[in-house]
């Protein structure tokens, strides 16, 4: 089990969240102006990266609010959590 | 009563508590306090069960969870409990135990012939031999498993009660042994909450197990009142009859508390237990320390024994495992067995020391009562066939000692910690060279101490204990000043004995001057012998985690507790590394096996999912429908009256729909408020066609893509008002669809002025539709006006219906005029009612789920889920005209990507099938031409296929590659039962293709 700690309700089990993955992908602007394969990376390609990673959890079976956590995949430690918009 | 092995004084049974139980039919004598293990030696019962794969005769080996032999079969029927461990398990009077393993009985075993085979089941047997021929692996499989049989599943449900408890505390201790009492008194002093859980039923560990005093009283007078103690403090909880058997991430701990034994409980009756989920701060590992066989030649057989648990039996039990005993052994430890056997009347034949020169305190005092002590000596073989008769001794040279006869023989090769919870989260280990085992290593989350942490003696063990309880209470934020009043009397630390010194010297493999005699079992649950790991090295196989899977290894239901500490010292050495390079295999959960239902707790039979019901159900119920599940729902399939199939009634209900009127509970419909300043704007975004426009009162078919193009969701939205939409969606869709529009409302376009709000449960939903519904409509009173001009179709009008608020929706799903209403859930069912009674003069019919499947099949309306699986997009489904080319959506931008592009994409079409009354299965393949050639090209799938009552003939949709370009064309459907369906494809859409019913 992972403790989460949701920015808005503090710490709760992993079953009340799921994942989003890969954090701070942001939709293109203007999808028409990518050429396939710049498409196709927005879409498909993410990285899994061993060590901290900076991933996005919805708090589903609680406020329901997306968030940023930051977790060590090795160790599954999680550094810090922060609510959506800061981006590094 | 005839217990010949009992003991005339001592122990911790209750005398005047007598019990009997039946083992395999025979029937046991013992006293409240026992074991099943201790009642079945001091009955003389040496032969316990048979083993796994050889099914040698097994005896009882060790006195607590690590035992590998002992598992039984309790109880009869519904609550028999296979592989419960007999050591662990406390007689109870009525009980019926069987052994395992053994046909037709357990001295007369027709499966141990398999012993004399054994050079032909060697180590890999199963992967070796079993492969080839491969259709015979079924009939393999099956004799298999009947020959390795490890108890009998109940026959029925269980029919006792299992709860789960969820807990949290600043402490959680392992064990109720010295550390872990320790480790409780010091934690508990500090202001800690503390749970200390042990799988005994009484406080003490080792200290039940000996002759110890501590602060000058018996160690288990002692344990009794210190655990009496903290159970009475509120803030400890005392849990015996409780195995922590699960330890993860994040410091949760599962643990399974068995139910006691209530006064007045009839045998047989209800046991159960609770699971407890906790998550403490900080965790006390006291699961104290297994002591490690030793191998010598027929080291299994009944009479053998850990050296620990003849003094376990003597102490706790009065049971005398034996009438004459010889121990091997590699320290002290043995030492001090010895002796307390020769005082309690057992005599000691002699004690094998593999060391050169045994000096210490005990040996000098074994020595001095006259027990044989033979130096640099080992047991070359035990001799006997059902038990041991006598044991030859031989010197590491190999120089004949002699044979002794005995009928017990106490094992010592040192002892390695319980670190199996520590493992299982996870937990870094080190090597102890004095042990010569793994010992834990502290962690953020576990504190270790006595046993577990790789200290022996009592003393030892109530030190670290304290030091841990303290560090963990610390480590918790409580420290000594913030707690002023104690729990618990007495001083902190206890005076105990401190152990000898160890004296220990490794032994694992016996020289080659002893010669290679055989059998030597390194792990008695799964029948691993020495040679099998030398010849599993020599095929290749020399990471630990490969000897484990090649071999069974440590896989057994016992976890391998006592084989894997002695495995690893064996492979080191018959490899020439060191044992830290070699390594432990990695223990997993479950600790000690834990019965199914203890884990699914109350989630069972109607518990075991949530069930969703409209303000409808009952009504349904009542009125004979049959029922489909739709995810929680349980939605009426149909409703048939008497005499009639599901089949006919759904015909039945199609009919009155296309001639007169029906009535269908759509209430499970996903519903969803979206609303603010730039609601509009938002769905312009998630759906494909436009929305910003849509005049309030007016409604517009949906459609959601994934931003891969594919179809996620579909539905009709209205316009409420000036910055309110009601979107509807898929029953099965509905949280999917609000999560996901949450996601991107909270995660891309945070600017955006949008709340979603769910009111699915709030309004139930009546589809009304037929060409009668307008009158029937007007029949239950309305003040809205529904004439063709005032309210047209695909508008939405709020009023009363049946004096009750509704919002009326002039949308279809069968493509009959049609009005869903959608009125406050808890008002429903009267306007369900209403509706039908004023309905009666029009013909109308209630209508289920497979009726509207069909309407809707007519129409070639596609159902998310049947018609699209996630890799259909609007394009292939013909919805091209509804994509808006003015704006951006989600999706959009891959619609144009080449594969989705490709012409012979599967498309929608619709089939008839050259005979009429031929429905072809769902789901069959479609073929351009039938041929016995394989593979055979497909060209796609039948994705939905009725018989419709409106066209009196079969009509069925599908995907078909190419489709929608080559309508008309012949193809075959594959059915079952080898028959090839001639079909023709066509547009999909069957009935009303102009939709002038829509418009009336």
């Amino acid at each position: 089990m992972l403790q989460i700690p949701c920015p808005w309700c503090g710490p709760r089990e992993d079953a009340e969240f799921d994942f989003g993955g890969e954090a701070d992908i942001q939709r293109p602007a203007d999808p028409d102006a990518l050429d396939d394969a710049a498409w196709a990376d927005y879409l498909f390609m993410r990285v899994n990266r061993r060590g901290v990673q900076r991933e996005q959890w919805v708090h589903t079976a609680g406020c329901r609010r997306w968030f940023v956590v930051e977790r060590d995949t090795v160790t599954n430690e999680i550094l810090q959590a922060s609510t959506m918009g800061r981006r590094p | 009563m005839s217990q010949p092995y009992r003991l005339p004084r001592g122990g911790r049974i209750d005398r005047g508590a007598p019990l009997q139980f039946t083992f395999d039919g025979r029937t046991i004598h013992g006293y409240q306090g026992d074991t099943l293990a201790s009642a079945l030696l001091a009955n003389g019962a040496a032969l316990i069960g048979r083993s796994f794969k050889y099914h040698r005769p097994r005896g009882i080996v060790a006195a607590g969870a690590e035992d590998p032999n002992a598992f039984v079969q309790l109880g009869r029927g519904a609550r028999a409990a296979p592989n419960r461990l007999a050591t662990v398990t406390p007689a109870a009077h009525g009980m019926q135990v069987r052994s395992v393993n053994a046909w037709p009985s357990l001295d007369y075993d027709v499966m141990s012939l398999l012993g004399l085979a054994a050079p032909f089941i060697p180590a890999g047997f199963y992967y070796k031999t079993l492969m080839w021929p491969r259709r015979l692996w079924p009939l393999y499989e099956r004799v298999l498993r009947r020959a390795a049989g490890l108890g009998r599943a109940p026959s029925g449900p269980d029919p006792d009660r299992y709860d789960y408890v969820h807990a949290r505390c600043d402490v959680l201790v392992v064990g109720a042994g010295p550390a872990g009492l320790a480790a409780a008194r010091a934690a508990a002093r500090r202001g800690a909450r503390v749970i200390l859980a042990d799988e005994q039923p009484q406080p003490g560990g080792s200290l039940l197990a000996s002759a110890e005093r501590v602060d000058g009283v018996p160690g288990h007078a002692w344990a009794a009142a210190a655990a009496a103690d903290l159970a009475a403090s509120p803030r400890v909880t005392v849990l015996p009859d409780t195995t922590v058997f699960g330890l993860y991430q994040s410091n949760l701990a599962l643990m399974v508390e068995r139910r006691r034994e209530q006064p007045g409980d009839a045998a047989g009756t209800e046991r159960g237990a609770r699971t407890w989920r906790v998550t403490p701060r900080r965790i006390v590992l006291a699961s104290g320390a297994h002591e490690r066989p030793l191998l010598c030649a027929n080291n299994d057989l009944p009479g053998v024994m850990l050296a620990s648990a003849t003094a376990a039996y003597l102490h706790r039990y009065a049971a005398a495992p034996g009438s004459r005993a010889v121990f091997f052994t590699t320290n002290d430890t043995a030492y001090r067995a010895a002796l307390d056997l020769a005082e309690a009347g057992v005599p000691v034949a002699a004690i094998a020391d593999v060391r050169a020169d045994p000096d210490g305190r005990l040996p000098a005092e074994a020595r001095a009562r006259g027990i044989q002590v033979l130096a640099a000596a080992a047991v070359r073989r035990v001799l006997g066939r059902r038990r041991v008769a006598a044991v030859e001794l031989c010197s590491l040279d190999g120089s004949p000692r002699g044979v002794v006869e005995c009928d017990l023989l106490g094992l010592a090769g040192g002892f390695a910690p319980a670190l199996h919870l520590h493992a299982q989260a996870g937990g870094r280990t080190d090597w102890d060279p004095a042990l010569a085992a793994f010992v834990p290593r502290r962690s953020n989350g576990v504190h270790p101490a006595g046993g577990a942490a790789g200290a022996l003696g009592t003393a030892a063990a109530l030190r670290q204990g304290a030091q841990a309880g303290a560090s963990a209470a610390a480590a918790a934020g409580f420290t000594a000043d913030a707690a002023p009043a104690p729990p618990g009397g007495g001083p902190e630390l206890p005076s105990a004995q401190d152990a000898p010194d160890l004296g220990f010297q490794p032994y694992w493999v016996p020289p080659n001057a002893l010669g290679r005699v055989k059998p030597q079992f390194v792990d008695l649950h799964e029948d691993v012998t020495l040679d099998d790991l030398r010849l599993t090295l020599r095929e290749g196989f020399e990471a630990v985690e490969h000897v484990k899977r090649y071999t069974t290894l440590g896989m057994g239901p016992d976890q391998g507790k006592l084989a894997n500490p002695l495995a690893t010292g064996v492979l080191a050495e018959l490899q020439g590394l060191h044992p830290a390079a070699v390594g432990a295999p990695r223990y997993r959960p479950a600790y000690t096996p834990v019965a199914l239902g203890a884990l699914a707790g109350r989630s069972v039979g109607a518990l075991s999912d949530p069930l969703r019901a409209t303000p409808m159900q009952a009504w349904h119920q009542a009125a004979g429908a049959r029922f489909e599940s739709v995810g929680q729902w349980r939605r009426p399939l149909a409703y048939p009256q008497r005499g009639e199939t599901v089949h006919d009634a759904a015909a039945r209900e199609c009919l009155a729909v296309r001639r007169r009127v029906g009535l269908l509970d759509s209430s499970t419909l996903g519903k969803i408020e979206v609303n603010g300043p730039d609601a509009g704007e938002f769905l312009e975004r998630v759906y494909v066609n436009t929305w910003k426009r849509l005049p309030p009162g007016r409604c517009r078919y949906g459609l959601m893509l994934g931003e891969d193009g594919m179809i996620l969701d579909d539905g009709v939205t209205a316009r409420l008002d000036e910055r309110r939409y009601l979107t509807f969606t898929s029953t099965s869709g509905a949280a999917e669809v609000l999560a996901w529009l949450e996601r991107w409302l909270q995660t891309e376009w945070p600017e955006l002025r949008v709340y979603l709000t769910s009111v699915s449960e709030h309004w139930a939903c009546l589809a009304l539709a037929g060409p009668r519904s307008r009158e029937t409509l007007a029949a239950a009173g309305t003040d809205i006006a529904l004439d063709r001009q005032a309210f047209p179709h695909m508008t939405f009008r709020a009023g009363r219906v049946a004096g009750v608020r509704a919002r009326v929706f002039r949308i279809s799903f069968s493509g009959e005029l049609s009005y869903e209403i959608n009125v406050p859930a808890d008002q429903a069912l009267h306007v369900w009612e209403t509706l039908l009674e004023c309905g009666r003069p029009f013909g109308i019919a209630p209508y289920g789920t497979e009726a509207m499947h069909v309407l809707r099949a007519e129409k070639g309306y596609v159902i998310v889920g049947q018609e699209t699986d996630g890799s259909v997009t609007p394009l292939d489904v013909g919805l091209r005209r509804m994509l808006s080319r003015r704006k951006d959506f989600l999706g959009k931008r891959s619609l144009s990507r080449p594969a989705l592009l490709r012409a012979d994409r599967k498309q929608l079409v619709g089939l008839r099938s050259d005979d009429p009354a031929q429905v072809v299965p769902e789901g069959a393949p479609l073929v351009d031409a039938p041929s016995r050639r394989r593979p055979l090209p497909m060209r796609g799938h039948v994705t939905s296929s009725y018989h419709s009552p409106a066209l009196g003939r079969a009509i069925a949709l599908a995907l078909v590659s190419g489709g929608r370009a080559s309508l008309g064309e012949r193809l075959y459907a594959a059915a079952p039962d080898d028959r090839w369906i001639p079909v023709r494809s066509c547009l999909p859409i069957f009935y009303d293709p102009t939709g002038a019913r829509l418009h009336v």
